[in-house]
């Protein structure tokens, strides 16, 4: 995702670009705010969906709720267990990567590596 | 008595608390500003205390008892409301500046009269969801004391004017904060000492291919009065009335059948008997009490029933007036992000417990069942199930953790709600003064408060989910095309939160009026969200397409502010065009 944002122009140009138009500024943004949301639906998707076959999963195959794991039944262990770390891993992981979209996108606009992410930049 | 001094306790430091806080926070900017340097995992922990209400903390095992595994949803959806909240909404709403949801929509609409729709669904929502904490308070004080529901109903109310109109914002991030680990202590410790208890006692499984059974002979008093149905043919002894007439002694019921306890009855049930089920609770044998999708008769419609709920939790949590207020005391978006995350954790632990009160509840309180109050289970297990000194005290324990839970979510919307009367509702003098603040807390408390004693049997974490489906119907269209989509207008807007907000709300007073309504129709209004949410998206779009003029002439300037790192907005070059 990080690449996306880099791709529109290539790294020795795009700070002084911001400065002299906003127009390219704005180029900049709206590929950050396509990123952005390609991110969050990628993370919705992959929580809904398998949460959402659930239910279907359940009413298609009713003997499943009588399977048993660990003495636990299925639906208990999947709805009151396991689908909380699932989230929690979802909810880090969408954090890591949208932090490092961001600073790779601060660091396209601002043109410094003041903060740390100047290695990653040498990718592109 | 150790559960009323546990009470007394809970109350008085809260009031205390309140009191201190007019004492800390001496300037305005302190009131909204000076937990702006809370780090994420702090805030976290207030987030949590602040929503984890009776809903949770009562709620939950009270559904999962009744009604099996599909109820095991809420608590999923609790949770994963706020990943949802975490990808679509924290780090722009944070960016945006905005304190309430009304600010939210002028901001991005320009429009003060989007501003005033919002106001007005702000308290809608506030109101339906103090409901139920003051009938969980009331609930809570007569299951350990006896006391009508009216007392309990009224502490809270008291106890939380004095507290939010004496400490104003209550916005001290430590005391909400401790209020998520004291939640989870009396949750989670009395669970793990029930679960030993239940050890020691062989460990009956819960799910049995019949309806629960009394494990040893029950005996118990009807508050009110409650329709019965027998399943399976039963003998009880009994003194009070039946059906209207006096009766006394044993009662043959045979099956299947139905018959009225009256109020103040006396029901002795046999050890080893099927215990008859309220009208209201689900017929359970095991395997239908385990399946996620259990049907409740054959036109119940139980797989639309949960992916409504389902919506109505994922989508309406960001609009949830206590909520995003929290978001406003972390530095910036990034922190507002982290400590999102953060709350999908904390809430993951809390719902691993109420789920254990609830297949125990099956086994030790099958009597909730008939008496249908089984939103009580959680206070009634621990003197139950275990020997002398433990049960008082894990029975104060979880008493103190309920009016924990009903008081700070009681103060964080009543502070919401009173704050938006105050600011945008009242005229005249009232107007965003603190005599306005003051009158706007009392509103606030006392229409819900006095609306608790009215509303017919609707489970506290049902009544809970009709308000995220009212939310999710109007604040998520408008928040999530506000922070995505480029074209929203203030007509669209406006269109979008009127038919949400009337389709839903009209939902709402239906089911909690307890109108009957056969059929589909019924089950499309006791769990509206799967049609309302859409319809809202669809209406908001729609006009906003069809009124290109009335779109705000900042959007493209709003946008750039709600989606660039703070850094960058901060750099001269980067002034919004």
């Amino acid at each position: 995702m990080s690449a996306a944002v880099a791709r529109p122009a290539p790294r020795p140009h795009a700070a002084r670009d911001v400065d002299e138009s906003t127009g390219v500024r704005e180029v900049y943004l709206r590929s950050l705010l396509r990123v952005q949301r390609r991110l969050a639906l990628g993370v919705l998707g992959v929580v809904a969906l398998p949460l959402a076959a659930v239910p279907v999963l359940f009413a298609l195959v009713p003997a499943l709720s009588a399977y048993r794991v660990a003495g636990l039944p299925l639906p208990w262990l999947l709805l009151g267990v396991a689908v909380h770390p699932l989230l929690l891993a979802a909810a880090a992981w969408y954090v890591r990567r949208v932090e490092r979209t961001e600073a790779d996108f601060t660091d396209l606009l601002s043109g410094g590596d003041s903060h740390g992410h100047g290695g990653s930049r040498s990718d592109h | 008595m150790t559960q009323a001094l546990a009470v007394v306790l809970v109350c008085a430091a809260t009031v205390a608390v309140g009191a201190l806080g007019l004492r800390l926070s001496r300037t305005t900017s302190d009131f909204y500003v000076a937990s702006r340097m809370v780090s994420p995992r702090w805030n976290a922990s207030a987030i949590g205390g602040e929503y984890l209400s009776a809903a949770s903390f009562l709620g939950v095992a009270g559904l999962v008892l009744a009604a099996g595994t599909d109820m095991l949803w809420y608590p999923v959806g609790y949770t994963a409301g706020y990943l949802v909240l975490l990808v679509l909404v924290a780090a722009p709403l944070r960016r945006s500046g905005a304190y309430t949801l009304p600010d939210f929509a002028e901001i991005r609409t320009s429009s003060p009269a989007v501003r005033r729709a919002a106001s007005v669904l702000v308290v809608g929502i506030g109101w339906l969801y103090l409901l139920p904490q003051f009938r969980g308070a009331g609930l809570t004080l007569r299951t350990v004391s006896g006391a009508p529901s009216w007392v309990g109903s009224t502490v809270v109310a008291v106890v939380v004017v004095a507290s939010v109109a004496a400490g104003g914002m209550r916005s001290i991030t430590l005391v909400q904060a401790f209020q998520y680990w004291l939640k989870l202590t009396a949750i989670a410790f009395p669970a793990l000492l029930l679960l030993i208890a239940w050890g020691a006692d062989g460990a009956p499984d819960p799910v049995t291919d019949r309806p629960p059974v009394a494990a040893e002979t029950i005996t118990f008093t009807l508050a009110d009065p409650v329709r019965v149905q027998v399943d399976v043919p039963v003998t009880l002894t009994v003194d009070g009335t039946v059906d209207g007439a006096p009766a006394r002694g044993e009662l043959r019921l045979p099956a299947p059948g139905q018959l009225t306890f009256g109020a103040g009855t006396t029901i002795v049930v046999p050890a080893g008997a099927v215990v008859p089920r309220a009208e209201n609770v689900p017929a359970g044998d095991g395997a239908s009490w385990m399946a996620p999708t259990a049907a409740d008769g054959a036109d119940d419609h139980p797989v639309y029933r949960t992916y409504s709920l389902l919506l109505a939790l994922l989508l309406g949590t960001m609009g949830l007036p206590h909520v995003i207020v929290r978001f406003y005391t972390n530095p910036d978006g990034r922190a507002a992000r982290r400590t999102a995350a953060f709350v999908v954790g904390l809430l993951g632990v809390f719902y691993l417990f109420p789920p254990i009160y609830a297949a125990l509840g099956r086994i030790y309180a099958p009597d909730l069942l008939l008496t249908g109050r089984t939103d009580a289970v959680v206070l009634l297990l621990p003197e139950r199930m275990l020997p002398a000194p433990w049960g008082e005290a894990m029975s104060a324990l979880v008493t103190a953790g309920a009016f924990a839970a009903f008081l700070s979510t009681a103060s964080g919307l009543t502070v919401s709600v009173a704050g938006v009367l105050s600011q945008d509702l009242l005229r005249g003098r009232a107007r965003a003064s603190v005599t306005g603040f003051r009158a706007g807390s009392l509103i606030a408390v006392v229409v819900p408060a006095a609306l608790s004693l009215l509303t017919v049997r609707v489970g506290l974490a049902d009544t809970v989910g009709l308000a995220f489906a009212m939310a999710a119907s109007t604040f998520c269209p408008l928040l999530v095309l506000g922070i995505w989509w480029r074209r929203l207008t203030a007509a669209g807007a406006l269109a979008g939160l009127a038919t949400g907000g009337l389709l839903a709300g009209t939902a709402v007073i239906v089911t909690l009026t307890g109108v009957d309504v056969p059929g589909i129709a019924g089950v499309l209004l006791a769990q509206p969200a799967a049609w309302t949410v859409p319809l809202a998206f669809a209406v908001t779009i729609g006009v906003s397409l069809a009124t290109p003029r009335s779109a705000p002439a900042n959007a493209q300037q709003v946008l750039v502010r709600l989606h660039a790192p703070e850094r960058l907005a901060l750099d001269p070059g980067t002034r919004p065009a």
